[in-house]
């Protein structure tokens, strides 16, 4: 499927990398298209288990080492509007629900996106995940109906397909293939474990594996 | 972070004896732990930047070791402590890391407080 032209892209993830492992085809084919992109990060990652074999990190270091490679994955990427919200990971689903809600209102009201990218509020497996859909969908929601801009979720619980079908979008991406690649290397902390193994099945035309790095799915929230 | 030498561990956790120091406990299996294998019992727990004064620190265990914390009424330990550091800021910095070298256990002790 190919991409709408937009007015303006919002994307919205808790995590360095989440941007890179779902979504990094559609936002690099959205900047070639000419469409801005921003990028709100919500934390640094600063809780995540990966920290190098032998270490080359440790719990203190991590954040500023994530914070590097979020700015190397938007640059394979082409994003120029990256925002770094300040949270701190893991505690996104104890903060005071208002002051996310404003958070997410603040980036709409101040960009006036056409499409918002976010997490589906109850499949997207990791709390923070969760969280930020529903941060999301509740300022979406107060929005006046017409000035409101589509919401695409990701969304991959195991239960995803029994509960929500096929997904509404699929983007095709194999164009930007290469920016997709060097945004997971970008996020070296977090992929040195898989990117071999995948950079095998790519080379030897594995389908699932090309599947997985040439198309992008969304689901279409759908406000009540 | 290097792996654990005994000595040289305990002569660090004595340093900090009987000083008011900021503490940083973490256990995890990850957040994903039960989407990768369903129906594993996902539990962890975090405390940061929690001001305690503890009168006798041990190193206890073959690797990976036990820390053990005494504290006038009270005690904090962390199990599967594999790496140490004494980072720049003079904060002690220990983890058990995973075979897949993922973080398991932290357990840190500082004299100023950790950020946010």
């Amino acid at each position: 499927m190919m991409l709408q032209k937009e007015r303006h892209v919002l994307v919205v993830f808790p995590h360095p990398d989440d941007e890179s492992f779902g979504t990094a085809g559609t936002i690099a084919q959205y900047i070639e298209m000419g469409v801005p992109v921003t990028y709100a990060c919500l934390t640094l990652g600063e809780m995540g288990r990966n920290l190098g074999n032998p270490p080359f990190a440790n719990r203190e270091t991590l954040p500023q080492i994530r914070k590097q490679e979020l700015l190397g994955a938007c640059d394979a990427m082409g994003l120029t509007d990256l925002r770094m919200m300040g949270l701190r990971d893991k505690t996104i689903e104890f903060e005071d629900p208002e002051k996310l809600v404003n958070m997410m209102t603040d980036l709409i009201e101040e960009l006036h996106p056409s499409l918002v990218i976010s997490f589906h509020p109850t499949l997207a497996v990791h709390p923070d995940h969760n969280a930020t859909g529903v941060a999301v969908i509740e300022a979406m929601s107060r929005m006046p109906e017409a000035d409101r801009p589509v919401l695409y979720m990701k969304a991959f619980d195991n239960d995803t397909l029994n509960q929500l079908g096929e997904p509404h979008v699929a983007h095709h991406t194999p164009n930007v293939a290469d920016k997709k690649i060097a945004a997971l290397r970008a996020h070296a902390s977090q992929t040195v474990w898989m990117l071999p193994d995948m950079e095998k099945r790519w080379a030897a035309n594995d389908k699932d594996a090309l599947d997985w790095l040439y198309n992008e799915a969304f689901y279409i929230h759908e406000f009540k | 972070m290097e792996t654990v030498d005994v000595n040289h561990l305990q002569e660090l956790l004595d340093s900090f004896a009987n000083k008011d120091v900021y503490i940083h406990l973490e256990t995890t299996n990850g957040s994903y732990a039960s989407h990768f294998q369903e129906g594993f019992f996902n539990a962890g727990a975090f405390i940061r930047n929690v001001v305690i004064r503890y009168e006798l620190g041990k190193v206890a265990g073959e690797s990976p070791h036990r820390i053990g914390l005494k504290l006038p009424s009270g005690w904090i330990y962390a199990q599967g402590i594999t790496h140490y550091t004494l980072d720049e800021h003079d904060r002690l910095l220990m983890a058990g890391l995973g075979p897949d070298g993922k973080l398991a256990v932290a357990l840190e002790i500082s004299e100023t407080p950790f950020a946010y």
